[in-house]
């Protein structure tokens, strides 16, 4: 029973399996998380206490995605209505707690720690788009369009006004995926785009003269270089003086002089850069792209599909994170302020993140069990 | 059938899903196509342009921190000022075996754990040439120990930084406020630019308030650094613009007799000149050490402090919310002057105790047997609760409550430090708002005399006499004096005038009669302490008990029954001279007892210290200044 491929397993696989985890998905993140360490620890200026903060929250994430993994694919589908509800009432508490501290407001109280819905929503979203689609059959059509954008839009909407545009973009990404990956007519993304395409021009003559310049400002940095415009100067200096080899660990000038502003969260892919030169940032695309693809691969092969879609979403909502960062970082994107995926400091994202890898490992074994 | 249709579409479905993954997988290698371009257009294309500009990419600004203005009493006595202080620092490159190092400073100043761990801490978020603070706050002997012995101790460096002191310590903690390290609540609020190299920022009081002026702006410095980040030479320097030097209403010599009076008592005292709305004293006892909060206070000490029963850290003037008691009653008495409710002249028999008729319940006196037959002046002089049952009785609420508010009960003054708070003044929408209940009538009676759910700080109490003392003028209190940027002159900001009470004028003879009454006639409540020893100027003014403990209908208060902790609050409100009133006091005694026996005493010695030259006057000025 357990020879499928009629070789005898070893222990460690053995001890994989028993622990639903895939192999090849845990090896290619144990590499980056481990790379994201090293970068990390020469951005923050050789700081010991942060790199073991970072460590302590990538044990707690990678503790999140072992217990998720245990979760059957049902189990997780069956939730996904609840989860979704509770993670709107959420975000409507901390709208009305904000109104009435009178300030942005993020984050929920629990007392013994703080809590972003915003958060659970990036995981909430595509789950409750695919439980949706997963009762209807088919291409979507009309009505569907309809409903998983409402199921969208509403916890977008909500996002925004705390205010976090990236957040509510990523969100936004997630659930749009889903769609994406259930096989939306392609007349469908033509009349989005042209909708997209005729409200610009609205939008823009009902904006503020300041406004506008602010908007103006995200896509041409250089033309503020002393706010949002130094970021990206210092940060192309970093990158292009890195070369192809790089100045090497621990000795990226741009980096350790701190020239370079938030050298340890979002910029730290400049860090990477300058020191390991284009072939590191290269190794480093090739990373990401395999991970993003055993995803897919993953995805691919499950048995419903409520997990196909779910498991395709999240794989490529990763790759939207590191290309919208990196896109920032080397000045072809606005400044948005999204991490690094698993590489930036910060915890919040790190844990969302190794929650949705173990949502993936739960799909990849009930592929396993039902093959078997 | 059914179900080959069904695996019929599940095999589409997953078809199509493929052609999805292909095509996203496709779009993504195209995306990462394009960044490795752009990546290494940047790392390759344009490397050599990149290294040349961050080779140049020496030049780095740092920001020099402003001083902090002074602050100062009405007389240029100093309240808050800056000195330096040294700290010692050790550059890890430099000193060797860290331990022995350690060890071998021991020998010159005392290093507890909590220096080490901290010390520690910073070596490791570090890099080894840059300097980790050791210990701060040394004596000028230490430094000197320390700098004779320099050679012995390789990476040791002695820092002079400016940092607050408070001269006058706990008398003017709360009047003065003090500052304390920046943390993560205050920068999200603060400006991080304009604190790029401040270490301090106000964290109460006018410290607070006027956070702003106190701190100016910084200066920059372009400096020039190497390879390894060590800066080589100054470029250019922008000098920063110091704080704005402040000038309080405050009198240091009236502050310190008005602590004095208190006598260790926990309490508040406000004294405020009714001509202009200057805040002359502002105390509250107890007071802690502002100093502590500035060297960065430990978090056991900072428990004691916080956890002490008496609450050093609640500024009682400020923020202590009480019922006035009859100190209530003179206002209470012009509202029924100024609606026609009575006239001076009406008497009435003041019994021990007063029934709305037709109700059984019995509002009792403070005095069992009652008071006999009383005109309004004497029903203020002698405190005749019956009196103003029946008079509040006959007003009604609504009556009542404008003039109340006219005078700014329920409203905070908007005096210029932190912490103030509103206190609360009953009506029926408020009863409605608050409590979703309709007002009761025997509500309005012991509303009329300041108990039930009326609730005035001591400030507002001083705010509300001033007013009575200047017919009807309310100056904004405040404790601003003038400001001094050293770019010109002081400026003095000009008094503001609120909204004045207006009644006719004499009604406000009527009630300052009644007042002069209270201390000055033998049947006052204010006489045996204060009117008896024939004080060289004339006082009005009115005794009252605030209740802790509320009583059944039909229990009397006993103070040697009672503890400590529920006997009432003292209090007194009063002006001097009464024919021309220089200053307006409310004085707070918690848990004090009767108004008269214990706070018109403690008022009466603030208004000596004041007015009469040469008593009480004498400057406690430590010699550090």
């Amino acid at each position: 029973m357990i020879s499928v491929t009629g070789r005898e397993m070893s222990i460690s696989q053995w001890a994989l399996r028993s622990l639903r985890l895939d192999s090849v998905l845990l090896v290619l993140l144990s590499i980056l998380l481990l790379l994201g360490l090293a970068v990390l620890f020469s951005a923050t200026g050789e700081n010991v206490i942060a790199l073991e903060r970072q460590l302590m929250r990538i044990g707690l994430g990678l503790a999140a995605m072992l217990l998720i993994a245990q979760v059957s694919v049902h189990a997780l589908r069956a939730i996904s209505p609840w989860l979704f509800v509770a993670g709107v009432l959420l975000l409507l508490a901390v709208m009305w707690v904000g109104d009435v501290g009178k300030g942005a407001q993020r984050w929920l109280d629990l007392g013994f720690m703080r809590f972003q819905p915003s958060e659970v929503m990036k995981l909430a979203v595509p789950m409750m788009v695919a439980w949706y689609l997963s009762l209807r059959n088919g291409r979507p059509r009309f009505r569907d369009l309809v409903a998983t954008a409402a199921l969208i839009l509403v916890p977008v909407y909500l996002i925004m006004q705390q205010p976090d545009l990236g957040t509510s973009m990523l969100v936004g990404a997630a659930g749009f995926l889903v769609v994406f990956l259930a096989g939306l007519g392609w007349r469908w993304f033509l009349g989005l785009g042209v909708a997209v395409a005729a409200a610009i021009p609205v939008l823009w003559s009902q904006m503020l003269d300041y406004q506008r310049q602010r908007v103006l400002t995200l896509f041409n940095p250089e033309s503020d270089p002393l706010g949002a415009g130094y970021h990206i100067i210092q940060s192309k200096i970093a990158i292009g003086s890195g070369g192809l080899y790089g100045k090497g660990w621990l000795n990226g000038t741009q980096s350790q002089l701190e020239f370079l502003p938030e050298r340890s969260t979002d910029f730290i892919f400049a860090v990477y850069a300058e020191e390991f030169g284009f072939i590191g940032v290269a190794l480093l695309l090739l990373l990401y792209f395999a991970i993003v693809a055993r995803g897919l691969w993953i995805a691919a092969l499950a048995q419903d599909r409520y997990a196909r879609l779910l498991g395709g979403s999240i794989s490529l909502t990763f790759a939207v994170y590191m290309v919208v960062n990196i896109g920032m970082v080397t000045g072809l994107l606005p400044v948005v302020g999204v991490p690094l995926p698993l590489v930036s400091y910060g915890g919040t994202s790190l844990v969302t993140l190794m929650v949705a890898f173990g949502i993936l490992m739960s799909i990849a074994s009930q592929k396993r069990l039902v093959n078997r | 059938m059914a179900e080959r249709d069904a695996y019929g579409e599940e095999q589409q479905d997953r078809e199509r899903f493929v052609v999805r993954i292909l095509l996203a997988l496709v779009i993504l290698a195209a995306i990462l196509l394009a960044l490795g371009w752009r990546l290494s257009g940047l790392q390759v294309g344009a490397h050599s342009h990149f290294t040349t500009l961050s080779e140049n990419n020496r030049l780095r600004v740092e920001p020099i921190a402003p001083t902090r203005g002074v602050i100062r009493d009405r007389n240029g006595i100093l309240l808050a000022g800056n000195r330096a202080s040294y700290q010692l620092e050790v550059t890890v490159e430099q000193a060797g075996d860290l331990d022995s190092l350690l060890t071998r400073l021991r020998g010159y100043l005392e290093l507890s754990e909590a220096d080490i761990e901290r010390f520690r801490r910073g070596v490791r978020q570090r890099r080894p040439f840059q300097p980790v603070l050791l210990k701060a706050g040394l004596d000028d002997e230490t430094v000197a120990r320390i700098a004779v012995s320099r050679h012995e101790l390789p990476g040791v460096e002695i820092e002079a930084r400016p940092l607050r002191f408070y001269p006058l310590g706990s008398k003017f903690s709360h009047a003065v406020g003090y500052v304390g390290r920046i943390n993560q609540q205050d920068l999200q609020r603060l400006d991080g630019r304009a604190y790029a190299g401040t270490s301090h920022t106000g964290k109460g009081g006018v410290e607070r308030y006027y956070e702003e002026l106190l701190h100016g702006r910084p200066g920059y410095r372009q400096v020039e650094v190497n390879a390894q980040g060590r800066v080589i030479r100054e470029l250019s320097v922008t000098p920063p613009q110091p704080g704005t030097n402040l000038t309080l209403t405050l009198d240091v010599s009236l502050q310190q007799a008005a602590y004095r009076a208190l006598a260790g008592r926990d309490g508040a005292i406000v004294a405020i000149d009714p001509n202009n709305g200057e805040v002359l004293a502002l105390v509250s006892a107890p007071g802690f050490d502002p100093e502590a909060f500035v060297h960065g206070i430990s978090q056991a000490d900072f428990s004691a402090v916080r956890d002490n029963k008496r609450r050093p850290l609640f500024n009682r003037a400020l923020s202590g919310q009480y019922p006035p008691g009859s100190t209530i009653k003179p206002l209470v008495g012009l509202a029924a002057l100024n609606e026609d409710v009575t006239t001076a002249d009406r008497e009435m028999f003041a019994r021990g105790y007063f029934q709305i008729p037709g109700h059984e319940r019995r509002y009792r006196d403070w005095r069992r047997e009652g008071h006999g037959r009383v005109d309004l002046s004497r029903a203020i002089a002698v405190s005749s609760d019956v009196y103003f049952y029946d008079l509040a009785h006959t007003m009604g609420i609504d009556r009542m409550v404008p003039i109340l508010g006219a005078f700014g009960i329920g409203q905070r003054t908007g005096i210029d430090s932190t912490g103030e708070r509103a206190g609360i003044l009953p009506s029926r929408d408020w009863k409605r708002a608050t409590h979703d209940e309709v007002w009761f009538p025997g509500e309005t009676l012991i509303t009329a005399i300041g108990q039930g759910y009326m609730l005035s700080t001591p400030l507002q109490m001083a705010d509300f006499t001033a007013a009575l003392a200047a017919r009807g003028e309310r100056y904004q209190p405040h404790l601003l004096r003038a400001m001094d940027n050293g770019r010109g002159e002081p400026e003095y900001p000009l008094p503001v005038n609120r909204e004045p009470v207006t009644v006719d004028g004499k009604h406000w003879d009527a009630i300052h009669g009644a007042m002069v009454e209270a201390v000055n006639a033998r049947h006052g409540t204010a006489w045996g302490s204060v009117g008896s020893t024939r004080p060289e100027y004339t006082i009005a003014g009115k005794t009252g008990t605030s209740q802790v403990f509320g009583l059944g209908e039909d229990e009397e208060y006993d103070e040697e029954e009672l503890a400590q902790r529920l006997w009432d609050h003292a209090l007194f409100v009063g002006y001097a001279p009464a024919e021309d009133p220089r200053i307006a006091v409310a004085v707070l005694v918690e848990h004090g007892g009767s108004g008269g026996r214990v706070a018109a005493p403690v008022a009466r010695e603030v208004m000596d210290a004041y007015l009469l030259e040469g008593s009480g006057m004498t400057l406690e000025v430590p010699e550090n200044e």
